[in-house]
């Protein structure tokens, strides 16, 4: 493509976020990008913080981070203090670090307490056309609003603590469009499934994925952020939705957004961002809405997903011998053999994490539980978000539903999604999760993860076993 | 940070795709306030039983392997959770290259800030390099970044590609973050003039 040519192409979403944040062009192929919001956590900062204060240095922005602890704290005695001490150590550690660098926090006794993916978006903090950090993978949420969000690791968080900057090769881009509208019982988090098994968990490798189509158009914010969540599994580096008036009606009078005249103006920006219609993308994946079921994982990746109503695939079937014994090995983790998905008895149900615990989560999982009880010998978790998912839903009684058909009711985190708090399975344990990933110990060593929507693993924890969430009128 | 320029020594092979990072490190033990000390736990699940014993037939727990300095595995290595434990974890053990198809783009990042070099090569090469390590003791690979070469057993040389500015990097062991810090006029003025340009972007703010 020649100069000529270049100015003359409409640009993608990601294009214009991209040269809105350019500080600098660096040597080879990378750029300096000035990196708008900054949340932080207990678990990816506390080697940053130590390399500040190494080095003398400051942080450089402190109106533009958040910090919040989400992944060591427990859900249940939250008068109590921290039972397990490296977890205790951490968070104190955070609630150190935040006063000494003067960071914005968000205490663990604070009602807005929550996951950090849940309260970015919550208060406002996260806006169309930011680029938003975390020390966590899961930061490609926020791009439900229009956002560029991704994760880094620990020095890129003192990086960016240091220079509000990042050094970053762009990558390239795809558009995911997603055509028509989701059949009844099918959500945001089987569209996610089904987008991963068709691009496989590295087919999003390199890119920045923008969702397009009918089908995304159409979903809440919630179904979007649940969406941009999954983008990592596929490999991504960020996924993002165009924003729309869906997403201005649900920024409007949040805490930490534009009040007033100053709304306007943001909104008026905001509608600029958006992919022109000549704008060319890397790669392009057109996909019908009326093709996807509600869908489960079967094995230790992601990919390796299925309709309800489909079969654990037979590892006979597969010419590639890497291929074939990788799916060995997953059956033999998950202790499955190959046939249908349902029926499969389940141990745990876990309904929560960045993936899937806001107020449309909890009230998807209640309308399935509303007059039900969860199966004799199933443990089921609800954990809201945040502390205001929380107070939200209990609001509408929808606490009262869920703990008197059986489930537990528990306060907001991470819990159950990653197996580092007191929330986790133990070995062979079978667990229907609304979190976002399946791999080997994720939930707890040996625990088995079947990853599917709210209204699944609400079904999944009713009848015991693995079932279709439309048998529920789910 | 420790610079790398060449290194020669045991490769060990992992020929699984998609090792995620809680294969590499489970989160139960990123409770930790260091960067140092992680080697232990290094793919935990795969490297010990449910007792903590070692696990016989696991690569990293044989020899000549249990002095790996580098790893040879398949495909989209390092996906999963940014963790930057995970190189943390690899460079505690002793391992200072990571031979595979390709890698996750956080994993991949995160590497170049840890002295440890992530080198993509074809399938078909990384199974030869695996096949090479069935040599044993001798199986001894050189990893060249000066020159941009993995070095055989045999003698053999296979080019390969990394961007220049991390390579650069890592061949002097620079401080990225002192390197952006000489960029701070430039910074300001973004910030300045994006100020004064939309006036109405919010701060954080906690006040209710």
């Amino acid at each position: 493509m020649t100069p000529a040519d270049t100015r003359r192409a409409g640009q993608t979403l990601f294009d214009k976020i991209w040269s809105a944040h350019l500080v600098e062009t660096l040597a080879s192929d990378a750029a300096l990008l000035y990196i708008d919001r900054h949340l932080v956590h207990e678990v990816t900062s506390p080697q940053a913080f130590d390399g500040l204060r190494v080095n003398g240095r400051r942080v450089r922005r402190p109106d533009a981070t958040l910090a919040v602890p989400d992944h060591n704290v427990p859900t249940a005695h939250r008068d109590q203090e921290i039972r397990d001490p490296e977890s205790r150590l951490q968070v104190a550690t955070l609630v150190q670090n935040v006063a000494e660098f003067g960071v914005p926090f968000i205490p663990l006794n604070d009602v807005r307490q929550g996951i950090v993916h849940v309260i970015g978006p919550e208060q406002g903090a996260s806006l169309p056309g930011m680029t938003i950090v975390c020390g966590d993978s899961h930061t490609s949420t926020h791009g439900a609003l229009g956002a560029l969000a991704f994760g880094i690791g620990t020095s890129e968080v003192e990086h960016v603590l240091a220079t509000q900057t990042l050094v970053q090769a762009k990558a390239r881009s795809m558009r995911v469009s997603v055509e028509g509208q989701l059949g009844v019982g099918v959500t945001a988090k089987d569209m996610a499934l089904y987008i991963i098994g068709r691009i496989g968990t590295g087919g999003g490798t390199g890119y920045v994925i923008e969702y397009a189509g009918e089908a995304v158009r159409s979903l809440s914010m919630a179904g979007r952020m649940t969406l941009c969540n999954m983008s990592i599994e596929s490999g991504a580096r960020a996924g993002l939705v165009a924003p729309d008036d869906t997403t201005f009606d649900y920024i409007r009078g949040r805490p930490m957004a534009p009040k007033g005249a100053d709304f306007d103006s943001a909104v008026a920006y905001w509608r600029t961002l958006v992919s022109d219609a000549d704008a060319v993308f890397d790669h392009e994946v057109v996909l019908d809405a009326a093709d996807i079921a509600p869908m489960i994982t079967w094995g230790t990746s992601p990919e390796a997903v299925i309709p309800v109503t489909g079969h654990v695939p037979d590892p006979a079937d597969i010419a590639d011998p890497a291929i074939r014994a990788n799916q060995i090995r997953m059956l033999d983790y998950m202790g499955l053999t190959p046939g249908p998905i349902l029926d499969i008895p389940v141990d745990v149900v876990f309904i929560g994490s960045c993936t899937n615990a806001r107020i449309e989560d909890i009230r998807a999982a209640a309308d399935i539980a509303r007059g039900r009880r969860v199966a004799d010998g199933v443990r089921a978790l609800v954990v809201p978000g945040s502390g205001l998912v929380k107070l939200q839903a209990e609001a509408e009684g929808l606490d009262k539903v869920l703990t008197e058909a059986g489930f537990e009711w528990r306060e907001p985190g991470c819990s159950m999604c990653l197996g580092m708090n007191e929330d986790k399975l133990t070995p062979g344990q079978r667990c229907v999760s609304t979190s976002n990933r399946n791999f080997e110990g994720r939930q707890g060593p040996g625990g088995r993860t079947h990853l599917a929507s709210p209204a699944m693993a609400a079904a999944a924890a009713v009848a015991g076993r693995i079932v279709d969430c439309r048998e529920f009128g789910g | 940070m420790k610079p790398f320029t060449t290194l020669t020594g045991v490769a060990a092979p992992l020929p699984i795709a998609n090792v995620d990072t809680d294969k590499i490190i489970p989160a139960r033990f990123l409770k930790t306030l260091t960067r140092t000390g992680l080697g232990k736990a290094l793919f935990d699940g795969l490297r010990y039983d449910e007792t903590g014993a070692e696990r016989p037939d696991f690569v990293l727990n044989r020899a000549p392997f249990r002095r790996a300095e580098i790893l040879i595995a398949l495909d989209n290595f390092g996906c999963g959770s940014s963790r930057e434990h995970a190189p943390w974890a690899l460079a505690d053990f002793g391992i200072r290259c990571v031979i595979a198809p390709s890698f996750a783009d956080i994993f991949y990042n995160n590497c170049f800030k840890n002295g440890l070099l992530p080198v993509v090569l074809p399938r078909e090469v990384c199974e030869q390099l695996m096949q090479d390590t069935e040599l044993g003791s001798n199986a001894r690979v050189t990893v060249d970044l000066e020159r941009q070469v993995v070095v055989r057993a045999n003698g053999e040389e296979i080019a390969f590609q990394v961007d220049a500015g991390r390579r650069n990097a890592l061949l002097n062991g620079l401080d990225e973050i002192a390197e952006t810090l000489t960029q701070d006029a430039a910074i300001t003025r973004f910030e300045t003039g994006r100020a004064v340009r939309e006036p109405w972007r919010p701060a954080i703010s906690l006040e209710s």
